[in-house]
């Protein structure tokens, strides 16, 4: 669980890298961004990442099922009373259904972009700013913002209400998550591990956090 | 002080139990926790009602032998204290207090408030020791130095005294921290070093078979250790797991 | 019956244990296969020498009346373990820690059997090194000593105040070890409830499985008893809740002499008792008296506002202060033997000076050493001219690294910081000298069964010095029955298995189970503890730090009273056939109550005050013991037969050729 959690919240870094390409207004932001996801689904460096994403993904899900069942029945009679909070933090003991969570909101946002992207009907980008491309793109950014505009998606709101609120629950994911892969992998020392603890904290906020405000500011911009 | 006492009863291993309220009066704030639940017995004794049975035996917080969760907490809401050192000046009058069993799939209840743990025997016999014969022809105690920081380190990890209260406490029912401490004091010290890589493997075998959870690292069974023994030792013992797994043949 | 034979062998002092193990009998490893050892107690004595039985190839039961071997009160020895290692090149050696031994115990013990006791001391610790024991280390990375009570060495290596456990667990790995192989059987949560002799030899036990209740026949060519001291007989001592005598005196009824039961040691350290409910006391290790001085006030006006809490011991001026060890005993000062810094206290809370409500309390003061130690340390630091906070704060952390679960533990019972303000001690009950009787080989007079550890009476004499029970249970177990076993065994190659469905088991099995359904039957209405707290009372008033003629006599007849009450009004709730902690507690107070007894008439026979057994007739003028070499230089053995009062002595005399009996003289 730990290294492909690990690698998850690098595949996280990379992912929000790409998405800050949104705050880009105008033309050259959509070329550049259509640009970018092109080059995301057909380099093939980004291919062999991206397998290894899903098999990240796929494992980290299977194995913590496997493990959340083992210890549910590894507790078949619960406390009367029990007051867990006097020891651990709510994350640490609801990894499970946090993560059940993300799997949930990661299957849909898939099926909203990512499956649009390599299945889906979508517009295509003929010109960019200096005029014509050599080679049309799948005009992914239209389709993004589309999706975060009351004007084209009367769901818009929820949707990027929806995306905010998974956000919280990475947040929560990567609060315990983040220090816990360390632990995991036997790293704890006393000098490093106060800073892969402090690190994981800043990580689990400002990563997220980054992340919502995209919808948002997607949603608003275009709402006004 | 009067307090109400909601204590697990269950009359055997296979018997469905459930919580029963009782009374006390006249407690003694200088008390132990468990001297109050003398005070108890010896009422219901009187009245002829059937004792509650609990472990306990040194009452000076080093055979690990008992082993209550009162009021949500192993060994109750002190730190570093087992139930027999928790005194009753931590409650107040008035108080109600909740007193329930370990509750593991892998301590299964004897009677009462009474589990066995001899799933902890079974893991350290799978690898919980070094193999040296008791001849008194080893070397000189003093013949290998050893730092004394990894000296001082493997004695913190040895004072694990086996009461289960990390067990008890993790949401998750597992033993790593009593398992990963054994592993640890071994693995510190240099008379260990020939069996480190099979002693990792074999306890955490036995420790899966005895039904135990899985560590999510929450953290609560150092928090609830009441010999505060640390999550460091968890990390060591995976590490040790990690390199010998990778190494053995 | 057999006659007393001690089996000491030939030769000089030196010579006489490596002479025995080369002419000792032994067991090809074939036939070893073939003969069964019985262990009952898995403490130090009984973890190691199943541990040791197994690897030599026995087949080995080993019984414990806890959930695990790991539980044993052994773990609760604090300070230390006591090894003639010369490590500080203080002038150790094995004849000194034999004299140290015989001198502490009063010159009541057997010379051969303490000399070997020295003799092995030094392997003890490379075993237990060579098993992973975490001994405390200095900066080189070598094992560090402390000093002890009694003696003017630092031979004693500890792990912090955890060296019972530490090297308890080291036995329980060794025993695990075994356990995994299949050469040792464990029994956990069974207690034994009596041996069983087949012509004249003993040849098994009876055990109740203490969760089903079941009854249930071991048979064994030997039978070792590891099971510990019989201290829980005054209800109040450190020993631990289950901590019993019965093993011991169920032998005993079936033929084992009871040696020196008088022997008892009062610690002098212990957290003194707060009120009536009290179920235990706890033990403060020996090893603060290295740092703590002993006092009471000296006027009693102080001692009435320090009780009635006007006044902060603390605030007390030094000329104010009677540090009455220091006064008394000025070349060992704090750190007489047990027995005598037990008896000063006593002696001062006597005379109206304790210092709790009670009266029953002395101080043990830490506030020098944290001064001294936080120069020293100011120095060490290059701290110029430290202020007193500074060196209260620096001299804090240097106790707190040497004893800091002591002090944690003592605030967590009495809710003083004993960092700020004296602790308050008082002597209590703690280990017991006397036990079955043993031959050289450890072998009661009963053939084939052995006692070991503290449940023998072989080692310490009158009074145990620090740090050397942990040195005999281990001595006992690894190093000496191992050997000493063969002699015996050797003859028993051809008996083949023992067989259980005998007349003789047959009968033990229905006396142990009509003795259950006698107390389960009994229609009284008292709870089992408190006639276990009445005993206790009148055990301690009679029989304990201080005993006279008339009181043991009175003490005698008021035992006889309260066991025909007991068998009367006791009240045993529950079924036979189920896990019972009150039918377990009925069992060892019903032997708690005629082994009392046989206590209180050894020391009335014993016309003379040593060690631990201080009669107040007999004294010098000054309080000290009064020994008398002349008539009582023998070990006291009794007979059962059938009223522990009227118990037969055996006298076994005690040969002196190494050591001049002398006054001891601690001053």
């Amino acid at each position: 669980m730990g290294a492909t959690g690990l690698f998850l919240c690098l595949f996280l870094v990379g992912h929000l890298a790409g998405n800050l390409q949104l705050f880009i207004g105008g033309a050259e932001g959509q070329l550049q961004f259509n640009e970018y996801a092109k080059f995301m689904t057909t380099n093939p460096a980004v291919k062999i990442l991206s397998y290894l994403t899903y098999f990240s993904i796929l494992f980290h899900t299977v194995d913590g099922i496997l493990l959340a069942v083992e210890n549910r029945k590894a507790r078949p009679v619960k406390y009367a009373y029990n007051k867990p909070s006097a020891n651990s933090s709510w994350a640490s003991r609801n990894m499970a259904v946090l993560g059940t969570l993300v799997l949930a909101f990661i299957v849909v946002h898939m099926s909203n972009f990512w499956a649009q992207m390599h299945w889906g009907e979508i517009p295509v980008q003929i010109s960019g700013p200096d005029g014509t491309l050599d080679e049309p793109l799948k005009d992914l950014h239209t389709v993004v913002l589309g999706f975060f505009n009351p004007a084209e998606n009367s769901l818009a709101l929820a949707a990027a209400l929806l995306y905010a609120f998974a956000m919280v629950a990475i947040a929560f994911h990567l609060w315990h998550g983040f220090q816990s892969a360390w632990q995991s992998l036997g790293v704890n020392h006393p000098r490093y591990t106060p800073l892969i603890k402090g690190a994981g904290k800043a990580f689990s906020v400002v990563i997220p956090a980054l992340f919502a405000i995209i919808p948002l500011y997607l949603y608003f911009t275009q709402a006004a | 002080m009067n307090l109400t006492l909601k204590i697990w009863r269950q009359a055997g291993p296979s018997v469905i139990g459930k919580m029963e309220t009782y009374k006390v009066s006249d407690i003694s704030p200088d008390m132990s926790f468990l001297e109050m639940m003398d005070v108890l017995n010896d009422q219901l004794i009187r009245d002829g009602k059937d004792p509650v049975a609990f472990d306990h035996d040194c009452r000076e917080g080093i055979c690990g032998m008992c082993s209550m969760y009162i009021n949500g907490q192993a060994h109750g809401p002190n730190r570093g204290t087992t139930t027999c050192q928790l005194h009753m000046r931590s409650f107040k009058d008035g108080d109600t207090i909740y007193i329930e069993p370990w509750r593991a799939a892998a301590f299964p209840v004897i009677k009462d408030l009474s589990v066995d743990r001899s799933s902890f025997d079974r893991i350290i016999q799978a690898g919980g020791y070094v193999s040296v014969n008791t001849s008194g022809n080893t070397q000189d105690a003093n013949a290998i130095p050893v730092p004394k920081e990894n000296a001082d380190k493997a004695f913190d990890a040895a004072t694990c005294i086996g009461c289960g209260a990390c067990v008890a406490t993790c949401t998750n029912s597992s033993a790593m921290l009593f398992v990963s401490a054994k592993v640890s004091q071994l693995a510190l010290l240099p008379q260990g070093d020939p069996e480190r890589e099979l002693r990792v493997l074999r306890m955490v075998e036995q420790m899966d078979k005895e039904g135990f959870g899985n560590c999510s690292n929450t953290g609560a069974c150092e928090v609830e250790c009441p010999k505060g023994i640390s999550l460091e030792n968890i990390a060591r013992m995976n590490r040790e797991y990690l390199r010998a797994s990778v190494t053995s043949e | 019956m057999a006659t007393l034979n001690s089996r000491i062998p030939e030769g000089s002092l030196g010579e006489k244990w490596t002479n025995h193990k080369n002419s000792i009998r032994l067991v090809n490893p074939a036939n070893k296969r073939n003969i069964d050892i019985i262990i009952v107690g898995t403490g130090l004595a009984g973890s190691s020498a199943a541990a040791s039985f197994a690897e030599m190839g026995y087949n080995v039961k080993a019984f414990c009346f806890q959930d695990s071997p790991r539980r044993a009160h052994s773990i609760a020895a604090q300070g230390g373990i006591n090894a003639a290692k010369n490590y500080q090149n203080d002038g150790d050696s094995t004849y000194r820690l034999f004299y140290d031994t015989i001198k502490g115990g009063d010159y009541r013990s057997r010379e051969a059997n303490v000399y070997r006791l020295a003799e092995v001391s030094a392997n003890i610790i490379d075993q237990c090194v060579a098993q992973g024991v975490p001994f405390a280390r200095d900066y080189g990375g070598l094992l560090d000593n402390r000093s002890f009570g009694g003696v003017l060495v630092s031979r004693t290596f500890y792990a912090k105040g955890q060296t019972g456990q530490q090297l308890l667990l080291g036995a329980y790995s060794a025993l695990s070890r075994q356990i995994s192989k299949g050469k040792v059987q464990m029994y956990n949560r069974h207690e034994m409830m009596d041996v069983v002799l087949v012509d004249g030899q003993c040849r098994g036990i009876i055990a109740r499985n203490l969760v089903t209740g079941e009854i249930e026949r071991h048979g064994a060519h030997a039978v070792v008893l590891a099971s510990g001291g019989y201290g829980n007989v005054f209800y109040l001592s450190t020993n631990a809740m289950g901590s019993n005598g019965s093993a011991a005196w169920k032998a005993h009824r079936k033929g084992a002499y009871f040696a020196n039961p008088c022997f008892t040691q009062i610690h002098p350290t212990c957290i003194p008792v707060s009120g009536d409910y009290q179920s235990k006391l706890t033990l403060m290790s020996e090893s603060l008296r290295n740092d703590g001085r002993i006092w009471v006030p000296k006027k009693k006006e102080h001692v009435e506002a320090i009780r009635n809490g006007s006044m902060r011991p603390e605030n007390l001026a030094e000329e104010d202060r009677d540090y009455y060890l220091e006064r008394r005993y000025p070349s060992f000062g704090n750190l007489v033997p047990r027995d005598v810094a037990s008896r000063a206290a006593k002696e001062r809370c006597d005379e109206g000076f304790g210092v709790n409500k009670t009266g029953e309390a002395v101080f043990l003061d830490f506030s020098s050493a944290i001064m001294r130690y936080g120069k020293t340390e100011a120095n060490v630091q290059g701290v110029k001219n430290p202020s007193e906070a500074q060196m209260q704060k620096m001299g804090e952390d240097v106790v707190r690294a040497k004893y800091g679960n002591l002090f944690e533990m003592y605030e967590k019972i009495t809710d003083d910081n004993p960092y700020q303000t004296p602790m308050k001690i008082y002597p209590a009950v703690h280990y017991t000298m006397g036990g079955l009787w043993v031959d050289y080989n450890l072998m009661t007079n009963v053939p084939g069964l052995y006692a070991t550890g503290e449940s023998n009476f072989s080692d310490h004499g009158a009074n145990r010095l620090g740090a050397s029970a942990l040195m005999q249970g281990l001595a006992d177990g690894y190093f000496v029955i191992p050997y000493t076993v063969g002699e015996y065994l050797a003859d028993d190659i051809r008996t083949g298995p023992i067989n259980t469905n005998t007349p003789e088991f047959e009968v033990a099995e229905k006396e142990v189970k009509d003795r259950i359904k006698g107390f389960l039957n009994s229609n009284g209405k008292t709870p089992v503890d408190e006639f276990h707290r009445r005993l206790g009372r009148i055990m301690w008033d009679k029989c304990g730090m201080a005993r006279n003629e008339q009181g043991l006599k009175s003490a005698i007849s008021e035992i006889q009273a309260l066991r025909e009450e007991f068998y009367r009004d006791v009240k045993v709730p529950g079924r036979a056939e189920e896990f019972n902690p009150e039918l377990e507690k009925a069992g060892r107070v019903a032997d708690f109550m005629e082994l009392g007894e046989l206590m209180c008439r050894d020391a009335l026979e014993r016309n003379e005050s040593c060690g631990g057994h201080f009669r107040e007739e007999y004294q010098t003028e000054e309080g000290e013991a009064l020994r008398d070499d002349e008539n009582y230089a023998y070990v006291a053995a009794w007979e059962y037969t059938g009223m522990p009062a009227e118990a037969k002595l055996h006298k076994e005399e005690l040969v002196f050729e190494n050591v001049e009996l002398k006054q001891r003289s601690y001053k």
